[in-house]
């Protein structure tokens, strides 16, 4: 047996509808042009459907082939250890690449999209199930021989293109392979499809790959020049979410009710005292405090959708062009409570009581409502609805709010004078609440629960608020409640291992 | 129309003698049965073999040129059957579908057929849904051979390879009376490569001249008393004729070294994947080069016995390399060698895994394990030149599961969706599922769904709970599976048996999962085809009374029109019709014609969906209630907030489910649909110029009160 020219492998790893096969074809087009016999195949089947898959693709130069008058036996999947090229379009498929062993520290060269498609299981939970993106960017930096990696999804964006031609791009730029850019660019002309914005795609991708852009920027938030006295005064990580909370409660409502904020602000800090020092009390205490405040109110939903910058914002989402006209349709699905709620308190408890007041408007709310905020039928009552917020603080959803802030402002305040570390996790329980109608009570449903059962160890408050937040089911939460040490078990008594012993012996 | 179109490719078709064919297995071997002169193919589509049905129908012209008629069977068990064709007749047919599925569902047509015995060549191309990207139970379709005495070929993954075994495949048949099996893997039906081509022949013997000229042999026919002589003749004629004809073909290959101690004996269709093997420990060269002896069974059933003690006979031991379990092979090898008294160690499933895909990797180390004790100063000599993988440590934990779901703008989502929002109010059913796309409801975020019997199947599968409850079962079907068989074994089932559950019939025109073929309710023109027949109407005319068709992305209908469905106090089974175009072919027939539009000027409204991350409080629910790709979330905005905000991103196609969630499960104020008008009227104008001066007067008014 003589030794041979081995073939070049490259395995593309993408999700179904990314264009892997597409890219597989073109490096195929190109290596069969120019001297080189291709080979390709890929398991799509069901995983086309959104999954994440494999192409794979061998090369081997039609010269050995002449030379030695045989045919290579080529292979019909990356083998761990012999892959010479990895093309990930998104990061977490590079990841699976390097758990799959096709990468080799000595011989690969990793060519990876740093941008995330998230998967359900990140996307469906009720806080943040996002996968943690720089343990697969750490991995990447070591596993591979040479690492492209930047982010080709806002480079497809940015020239109009699709993120196979940046691959493609970023491929001619790593030089991987022996073939020079021409060729790559001929096989994109060759297809006679898009090809303008497919080659400019190129263009950035090989430039990238040229210029081995960094991975993501670590984004460091520029501290905030704090000129509020009174927010100078608060304690120095406390002050940037403080001035935000301002930023944001003015917008909400007024100076006086920011006042008001920072006024509660600086009780929680005091009474925090000197156990602070890691000021996690106050700064999540700050927080979930400006969060709260400025809660999302019918009133607050009208003023944003009816501001002048939204629509510059969607024009730009929604890649308009500058002079396009578009129209804007919100749904919304008011409820007769939300109703009760932008009325003065005592007129808002009695309609709500009010088995005729109910009945006499629920027609109006019994279905949802297609509001068009870009056309004047839409735009004017939501706009009249938004200057209601003179009278937010007399309305009943104020008073029920403002009377659950001041209960937990207490509770921390009093908690944080004997138990810091309970008072640290009852600072975060707002998280809970957060959504609209159904969401929203489900929400305060467990925060209620929760706190119904204080006194809690830190622990328990903390393992009850992460599983309330696990499934809307509650499930977790159910569990969670379970797990609960109502009485104090003796330790279980140690395993009689006599038995066993004796048997061996 | 399928979800891809083998036009241009299928011109490869009519290349002539010499000729060099680049293009994919599938359409090899659509090329090598028309150098084969068959008369006629049929099939039924599914992953690996879709394609091949594909590039059938993209054919039919060049099909029916050549006098070759295609049929798109109804099912696997019509395909099957269809093979009857070559009983009586010198007449080469071809069937093909995915196995093992599609082989349980024919099975009891190949049976008759293998008993019967063919005079024509009948050959059936299977598609091995085994492995990685398989969606199906891990089964082989040797047993199936075994069972009936139908030959299998699993040649090796090379086009010259594939293509040879579907004309010595043809050639098998006929020689021996005997229809036989032709493996394809996954990755050798979709892979690319080259072959020389040969003409193509027209059939010898036609269609027209078997209508005109019938024969008749009741010595074919199932019943007694030939049953008894079929079975006689398999053992006694057909198999040695089979055997025979592979010996002298040489069918099966000797490859590698003469000499040694060792030998392996591997399946044909992983020859490539044992080479690679070989090739990374050090023992062969990338032309397949090697001291080691193998024999390549490019036909696994039968065995070639003369063959088999031939390799052994000089070996002290040899290493079967074969994929999935039983291992039929070695268990056949060592009754061969044990008959002969042939002492040679036989090692298979002790060095292999006895289950899963043969990669590479696991290859490699069931060699060099094998190696290492039968023959060590082999694998001493050798120098593996695979490099280390990178270490992953514990990375895998950090990945989330990416496995297959709903496309973009599925019009079957919103089905699942309803049923989320009836079981909160209804409390949750036993839910039957089928096969098809409505299958991913039994994952995240809707993880709707109990069992799933098979295709066509969901409605027989909850066809027990048909006694008096306070709930009823639902069962889920599509309307591929309907037309597979669902009409009979579902609706007729339920018709007779009097059964007062509930089927949805997820309607998307064509048969969606397997790659968009049109089906009998289709909606579109298909000139080969009469299509245009509604489920309601099959329905209905099996005697359902309570039927009712619904759009799917009417979300609000859907709901109620499942409350009443399961709350219905009426007798009989009631029946849902959820319609909707499968948006993934909308898409396709549509984005063209859009694109058009807009260049001719006119004046066309694209629709995507947005959401306001200022009003969205990030608690996701919208997500699970709908769980399209499309929806996804992004980094809050607000620095105050933790949790990501749903977002929609740019693949959105306006599909409309997002808004009808947000109002049927009251969820937030924050979905909004932005039409953008291309190539406006002169009345858009004036009308956009008025409504932003009012607007911007407004928005200027406050800003400068505010401000005051």
């Amino acid at each position: 047996m003589k030794q041979s020219v081995r073939p070049i492998s490259i395995a593309v790893a993408a999700l179904g509808g990314q264009g892997g096969g597409v890219l597989a074809q073109w490096i195929v087009d190109m290596a069969e042009s120019n001297g080189y016999r291709a080979q390709y195949t890929s398991v799509p089947g069901v995983a086309q459907r959104t999954g994440a898959t494999i192409y794979f693709v061998e090369l081997f130069p039609e010269s050995a082939i002449t030379e030695s008058g045989r045919t290579p036996i080529l292979a019909l999947m990356p083998a761990p250890g012999d892959v010479d090229i990895v093309v990930a379009a998104e990061l977490m498929e590079a990841g699976r690449a390097i758990t799959r062993g096709i990468v080799s520290p000595d011989l690969t060269t990793l060519i990876a999209s740093d941008h995330r498609v998230y998967a359900i299981s990140e996307k469906e939970i009720m806080g943040d199930g996002r996968a943690d993106d720089d343990r697969v960017r750490e991995a990447a930096k070591t596993a591979a021989k040479r690492l492209v990696l930047f982010d080709m999804d806002a480079a497809a964006e940015a020239t109009g293109s699709v993120i196979s031609s940046i691959l493609f791009g970023a491929l001619a730029g790593s030089e991987a392979l022996p073939f020079p850019r021409s060729a790559y660019e001929d096989v994109i002309k060759h297809t006679g499809k898009a090809v303008a914005t497919n080659l400019a795609g190129f263009a950035r991708g090989y430039d990238g790959a040229q210029a081995s852009l960094p991975a993501k920027p670590v984004t460091v938030s520029a501290q905030p020049t704090v000129t509020d006295a009174r927010i100078a005064a608060l304690p120095q990580p406390v002050q940037a979410i403080a001035s935000e909370g301002v930023k944001r409660l003015v917008d909400y409502q007024d100076r006086a009710y920011a006042d008001l904020y920072l006024d509660r602000v600086e009780s929680v800090v005091a009474a925090a005292g000197s156990r602070d020092d890691s000021h996690r009390l106050s700064v999540e205490a700050a927080r979930y405090l400006a969060l709260w405040m400025g809660f999302e109110d019918v009133i607050r939903v009208a003023d944003l959708k009816t501001r002048p910058d939204r629509m510059d914002r969607i024009r730009q989402e929604v890649r308009a062009k500058s002079d396009q006209i578009f129209y804007v349709v919100e749904f919304f699905h008011p409820r007769f409570e939300e109703f009760c709620d932008t009325l003065p308190a005592p007129l808002g408890r009695a309609v709500l009581k009010s088995k005729f007041w109910r009945k006499v408007t629920a027609p109006l709310f019994a279905e949802g409502r297609n509001i068009q905020t870009a056309k004047l039928s839409g735009f004017v009552p939501l706009f009249f609805l938004a200057r209601l917020r003179f009278m937010r603080r007399w309305s009943l959803r104020f008073h029920h709010e403002n009377a659950m802030i001041e209960a937990w402002l207490d509770r921390l305040i009093t908690t944080a004078q004997t138990d810091y570390d309970v008072a640290a996790e009852l600072a975060e329980l707002p998280r809970l609440i957060k959504g609209y109608g159904d969401t929203h009570e489900r929400g305060i449903a467990r925060y209620n629960q929760i706190v119904a059962l204080l006194p809690l160890s830190a622990g328990d408050v903390r393992n009850l608020r992460e599983a309330a937040l696990k499934d809307e089911e509650g499930q977790a939460f159910a569990a969670a409640l379970q797990a609960l040490p109502q009485v104090v078990l003796p330790p279980p008594a140690a395993p009689t291992t006599t038995a066993a012993t004796a048997k061996v012996a | 129309m399928a979800e891809r179109s083998f036009k241009e490719e299928v011109k490869k078709l009519q290349l002539g003698d010499g000729a060099e064919f680049r293009g994919e297995g599938i359409l090899a071997v659509t090329k090598a049965l028309l150098q084969s002169g068959v008369a006629y193919v049929g099939g039924y589509q599914g992953a690996p073999i879709s394609h091949l049905m594909d590039v059938l129908a993209d054919a039919e012209p060049i099909l029916l040129d050549l006098g070759v008629h295609f049929e798109a069977s109804a099912s696997e068990a019509a395909a099957g059957a269809m093979l009857a064709a070559s009983v009586n007749y010198p007449l080469r047919g071809a069937v093909t579908w995915k196995s093992t599925v599609g082989t349980n569902v024919a099975s009891d047509a190949l049976a008759n057929v293998a008993s019967g015995g063919v005079l024509g060549g009948a050959l059936i191309i299977i598609g091995e849904d085994y492995g990685e990207g398989s969606s199906i139970m891990q089964e082989r379709s040797h047993a199936f051979a075994m069972k009936s005495q139908i030959w299998l070929l699993d040649p090796r993954p090379e086009l010259e390879s594939i293509v040879r075994s579907v004309e010595m495949g043809f050639q098998l048949s006929e020689a021996s009376n005997t229809p036989v099996m032709l493996e394809l893997r996954i990755r050798a039906c979709h892979l690319y490569g080259r072959f020389q081509a040969k003409d193509n022949r027209r059939p010898d013997y036609t269609l027209k001249q078997a209508m005109e000229n019938p024969t008749r042999d009741v010595s074919r026919i199932v019943l007694p008393p030939y049953n008894y002589l079929h079975e006689k003749e398999k053992l006694e004629n057909r198999w040695p004729a089979a055997i025979k004809f592979l010996k002298d073909n040489k069918i099966n290959e000797f490859l590698g070294g003469t000499t040694g101690d060792v030998g392996i004996i591997v399946q044909g269709g992983i020859y490539n994947t044992l080479i690679r093997a070989l090739e990374l420990q050090g023992l062969a060269n990338s032309f397949g080069e090697t001291d080691i002896p193998i024999y390549v069974m490019n036909c696994t059933y039968p065995l070639v016995p003369d063959e088999v003690t031939a390799f052994c006979v000089d070996k002290k031991s040899v290493l079967i390399v074969e994929e999935g379990q039983p291992d039929f092979i070695e268990q056949a090898i060592n009754t061969i060698l044990r008959k002969a008294d042939i002492q040679t160690k036989v090692i298979g499933k002790d060095v292999l895994p006895m289950i899963g895909e043969y990669t590479s990797e696991v290859i490699r180390k069931g060699v060099k394990s094998f190696l290492e004790s039968h023959a060590p100063s082999t694998i001493a000599a050798a120098t593996p030149i695979m490099h280390s993988p990178a270490d992953a440590g514990n990375l895998l934990q950090a990945l989330p599961p990416r496995g297959p779901g709903f496309c973009t703008g599925c019009p079957e989502r919103p089905v699942f969706t309803a049923i989320k929002l009836v079981e909160r109010e209804l409390g949750q059913h036993h839910v039957s599922c089928d096969i098809g796309c409505h299958l991913f409801s039994i994952n995240a975020p809707f993880n709707i769904g109990n069992t799933t019997m098979g295709y066509g199947l969901g409605w027989a599968g909850a066809a027990a709970f048909n006694v008096k409850a306070d709930k009823k079962a639902i069962a889920i079907m599509g309307d591929g599976g309907f037309w597979h068989n669902g009409l009979t074994s579902g609706v007729g089932n339920a018709v007779f048996n009097k059964n007062d559950n509930v089927l949805v019939i997820v309607d998307n025109n064509y048969s969606a999962a397997t790659g968009g073929q049109d089906i009998l309710s289709s909606r579109a023109n298909n000139e080969n085809r009469s299509t245009k027949h509604p489920i309601v109407e099959a329905v209905k005319g099996v005697g359902v009374k309570w039927v009712k068709s619904v759009k799917t992305y009417d979300l609000k209908r859907m709901k109620s029109t499942l409350m009443d469905a399961l709350t219905s106090t009426d007798s009989g089974p009631k029946v849902i019709i959820a319609q909707s175009e499968c948006m993934l072919n909308r898409q396709r027939r549509e984005k063209p014609l859009t694109a058009a539009a807009i260049k001719k000027g006119e004046r066309v409204v694209r629709e995507r969906f947005f959401v306001d991350s200022d009003t969205c409080t990030g608690d996701h629910a919208c997500i699970r209630l709908s769980g399209c790709p499309s929806l996804t979330i992004k980094d809050n905005p607000n620095p105050l907030k933790r949790d990501p905000v749903a977002y929609v991103d740019n693949s959105c196609v306006g599909c409309g489910h997002c808004g009808e969630v947000a109002h049927a499960a009251v969820l937030c104020p924050s979905f909004s649909r932005v039409e953008v008008v291309f190539n406006p009227t002169t009345g858009d104008r004036i009308a956009n110029k008025i409504r932003r001066g009012v607007i911007g007067f407004l928005q200027k008014f406050t800003s400068k009160t505010a401000a005051a």
